[in-house]
């Protein structure tokens, strides 16, 4: 490493005091780590709530111990009703959408790897970034405070629709208070997240060290880079959006409910609203917020396999232009998830072309990660174990989404077990999958210690087996015409499929069990795990050419010179089968001597 | 995959630009990735000057939200009541436009007392004091607008016009008073010797962000309310 060009660079001497260290920290790295844990009790929890309601659905009159705790007229001695049913599958989608989807693999593991991995020793806007994670964690807060306050949580679901989402507490239990802090927390979690955007692309444009050219950024920092653009555009739509329900709310306004809408038999105080305008303005987020969610793992498991591949993709140009397609697509889509809403049909037709489309470069990644690993000698770890997961989850939930978007066959799956499958696994568990790979990989550079292998295996084929006997059955359900958001399936039709439903369960409270394992993991190798050496994968990226764990400045008080591509492997050098981007080493390829 | 590990030309840093936070790096830093570093400029613009683009961005993004909104619910119902514009919004804009012209003044003496001639600029936060009062008045003139609304009996809840009325200028005003809070921040900062040509820039930029954005918000609103 060479000591370069320090004279450019600001040095702010490292905090003494716990709160600053700890609490209120500058430092990205702990911001980082505070965002994981975020992410990690929100995960826990969307997963409790996740077992209430699958074990409601498969026995409906079951009392589950203590449950009355959270809700006494929503759960009176344990047994749940319809609303809190509701009500639970909001709080599950909302804070898995936000608070774990979108913090994890962005917010939590760019944070702390993005200026590492540019070279850079923090955000160019540290305290932006602080406020970005304490805005976060306040929106958390008032999310899970509906569950004290008022008459409980809104039951409208992640999305939200209009006009439930604005007449107050005639349309249910949660609809009045809840609403409005649910709104509240989405517009701080806004906030939150475009305060970060601001760091993350600001830091990738301008803080990168000598020699980072933007194509010898691993493909990590294009994904978080790319997702914080995404971010910054739909993050300021959905801001205002819920400012507007808000309004609705406390101020009498009328946005979203038409007129002449009778809710529980009384006719409502609005007039003129238009309840398509929110779905609009949602789906504009709504949409390209799946691809916040999936992008940052696409660009983990790439750097994973690559690492574990010890040679690089077919394409890294191909690859980052497939990320950045799929970033300017996924706002010309968001139609498609209102084909039975009273859309235009040419309207469907013109979302109904576009979502075909981004087939393509979704497609196309796929294919280069097969062909790569296709007579590679792949280590096997628990982080490419779930890298190839993630392969196999995005495949399998992505191959669904062909039949979704055609609206013809939409009209007919719309709202169903189907979509609910779909999303699960191409979104849901996909992007939990490269969460996991990018933790296992990442863990002994941020805590200086190694997870336990073997549990992390074990880890892997439970969730891996699990998520397929979760979420595949959700297809055939979706296909025998099981609607989504019923709380239990009393009579008719429906009643032959209880059977799936408790299969379905049993493999839900299973699946979630295994996730103990990595907790358990996570906290037992943290103090107690093998110490790390600096670079234990023998990868190439800067994070892994400083100590283990960095240095408060990252690279302690010098600035690397970076002379290669992000990812040089299967090369013969002085160290390995690989050169680090740091090192002014020169090598031959086998390319070369050929 | 060939790989060439030239070393980075050395550039001589009396040549380089003010670099503030950055330095070591920079979008401009173009070294293609077979390592050939002709071409390559260590320099890189201050994280400050991107970072107000990405603001803009993100503002333009918030108001093109709530305009679309407008549009699509004016066209959805028929309990649309227009009303004529308060005129004070014109005067107000006048403010605003009047604010960027002193910024700008204020932005060229400033510029001109950091870059060493400071016998020549006296008192360089006066234009910024001025510009300050400009701002601190069109934010008066909206509230006056407001409060002539209120007493025609147009409230926030009143009809969607006066809802959409009262929400952009609002969300506009408070997006001025975060302007006002920069300029502050700047004065502050001058008086201390402290402040970065690129944070006076990226003040500046944003401060004439807001004039044009209010020009377009009252076209908006003239022709849609």
């Amino acid at each position: 490493m060479h000591d370069i060009s320090a004279h450019a660079v600001e040095h702010h001497a490292p905090p003494t005091s716990f709160i600053r260290k700890h609490v209120f920290s500058l430092d990205h790295k702990v911001i980082g780590k505070q965002y994981y844990a975020l992410a990690l009790v929100a995960a826990l929890s969307g997963m409790l709530l996740s077992w209430f309601m699958r074990i409601h659905l498969g026995w409906t009159n079951a009392a589950i111990p203590g449950l009355q705790l959270l809700s006494k007229t929503g759960a009176p001695g344990g047994v749940i009703t319809p609303e809190f049913y509701l009500q639970l599958m909001t709080m599950h989608g909302t804070i898995m959408v936000f608070f774990v989807l979108t913090t994890a693999p962005f917010a939590a593991f760019g944070n702390f790897f993005l200026p590492i991995q540019v070279g850079a020793e923090d955000m160019p806007f540290p305290r932006f970034n602080m406020m970005s994670f304490w805005v976060t964690f306040v929106a958390f807060l008032v999310l899970m405070s509906s569950f004290i306050l008022g008459d409980g949580p809104t039951l409208g679901g992640w999305t939200q629709y209009a006009p439930l989402n604005s007449v107050g507490s005639v349309a249910g239990p949660g609809q009045g208070l809840g609403v409005v802090l649910w709104m509240v927390s989405i517009a701080l979690f806004c906030v939150g997240q475009l305060l970060g955007a601001l760091n993350f692309i600001t830091t990738t444009l301008d803080l990168r060290v000598k020699g980072m050219s933007m194509m010898r950024l691993p493909l990590t920092a294009w994904a978080w880079f790319i997702t914080s653009c995404m971010g910054l555009t739909a993050f300021a739509v959905l801001m205002p959006a819920c400012i507007l329900v808000i309004l609705d709310h406390v101020a009498g306004t009328s946005f979203f409910v038409p007129s002449y809408s009778v809710i529980n038999d009384q006719l409502q105080p609005h007039s003129g609203g238009s309840t398509l305008l929110w779905q609009h303005l949602f789906w504009f987020f709504g949409h390209p917020e799946v691809y916040i969610a999936i992008v940052p793992g696409i660009g983990i498991v790439s750097h994973v396999l690559i690492t574990n591949m010890r040679k690089p993709m077919l394409s890294q140009r191909v690859l980052i232009y497939c990320m950045g397609a799929l970033a300017v697509l996924s706002y010309m889509v968001y139609g498609h998830h209102m084909f039975v809403s009273g859309m235009n049909p040419i309207s469907a037709l013109a979302f109904s072309f576009p979502t075909l489309v981004i087939t393509i470069p979704a497609t196309i990644v796929v294919l280069i990660w097969t062909f790569s690993l296709y007579g590679s000698k792949l280590r096997i770890n628990a982080a490419s174990l779930f890298a190839l997961g993630f392969i196999s989850m995005f495949v399998s939930g992505g191959v669904s989404g062909f039949f979704l978007a055609q609206p013809s066959i939409d009209i007919m799956l719309h709202a169903t077990y189907f979509v609910v499958g779909h999303f699960h696994m191409v979104m849901g568990v996909a992007a939990m999958f490269g969460i996991f790979s990018a933790t296992y990989f990442w863990f002994p550079k941020m805590t200086g210690r190694m997870m336990n292998e073997s549990l992390g295996r074990v880890h892997f084929w439970l969730s891996f087996a699990g998520a397929y006997c979760i979420f595949m059955p959700f297809h055939y359900l979706g296909m025998a015409g099981n609607i989504r958001r019923y709380s239990s399936f009393p009579d008719d039709f429906l009643q032959p499929l209880l059977p799936v439903h408790k299969w379905i369960t049993v493999a839900a409270l299973v699946t979630g069990a295994a996730q103990l394992i990595f907790v358990y993991n996570l906290i037992h190798s943290r103090f107690w795990g093998r110490p790390a050496p600096d670079n234990p994968w023998e990868a190439t990226s800067l994070e892994w050419s400083t100590a283990t764990p960095p240095p408060f400045d990252n690279f302690g008080g010098k600035h690397p010179v970076v002379y290669h591509d992000p990812y040089q492997y299967g090369v013969q050098s002085s160290v390995g089968d690989y050169v680090m981007q740091t090192s002014p080493e020169q090598v031959k390829t086998e390319h070369d001597e050929k | 995959m060939a790989t060439t590990v030239h070393e980075p030309p050395k550039i001589d840093p009396r040549r380089l630009p003010d670099q503030g936070h950055s330095g070591n790096g920079g979008w401009r830093n173009l070294v293609p990735a077979d390592g050939d570093l002709r071409g390559t400029q260590e320099y890189s613009p201050p994280p400050s000057s991107t970072a107000i683009w990405v603001v803009v961005f993100a503002v333009t993004m918030m108001f093109a939200a709530f305009s679309s909104a407008l549009i699509v619910r004016k066209g959805s119902s028929l309990d649309w009541r227009s009303f004529p514009l308060p005129s004070v919004l014109y005067f107000n804009t006048l403010l605003l436009l009047a604010s960027s012209i002193t910024l700008e003044v204020s932005r060229r003496r400033v510029a001109t007392f950091m870059g060493g001639l400071k016998s020549q600029v006296k008192s360089p936060a006066r234009w910024l004091y001025i510009t300050l009062f400009l701002g601190l008045l069109f934010v008066a003139g909206q509230y006056v607008a407001w409060s002539q609304l209120r007493a025609e009996g147009l409230y926030l809840a009143t009809n969607p016009s006066s809802s959409f009325f009262y929400v952009l200028t609002a969300t506009h005003a408070l997006h001025v008073l975060g302007g006002l809070g920069g300029l502050i921040y700047v004065i502050r900062k001058l008086s201390k010797s402290a402040l970065r040509r690129s944070q006076l820039v990226a003040t500046t930029r944003y401060w004439h962000f807001m004039g044009i954005l209010w020009l377009y918000l009252l076209l908006l609103l003239w022709m849609k309310l």
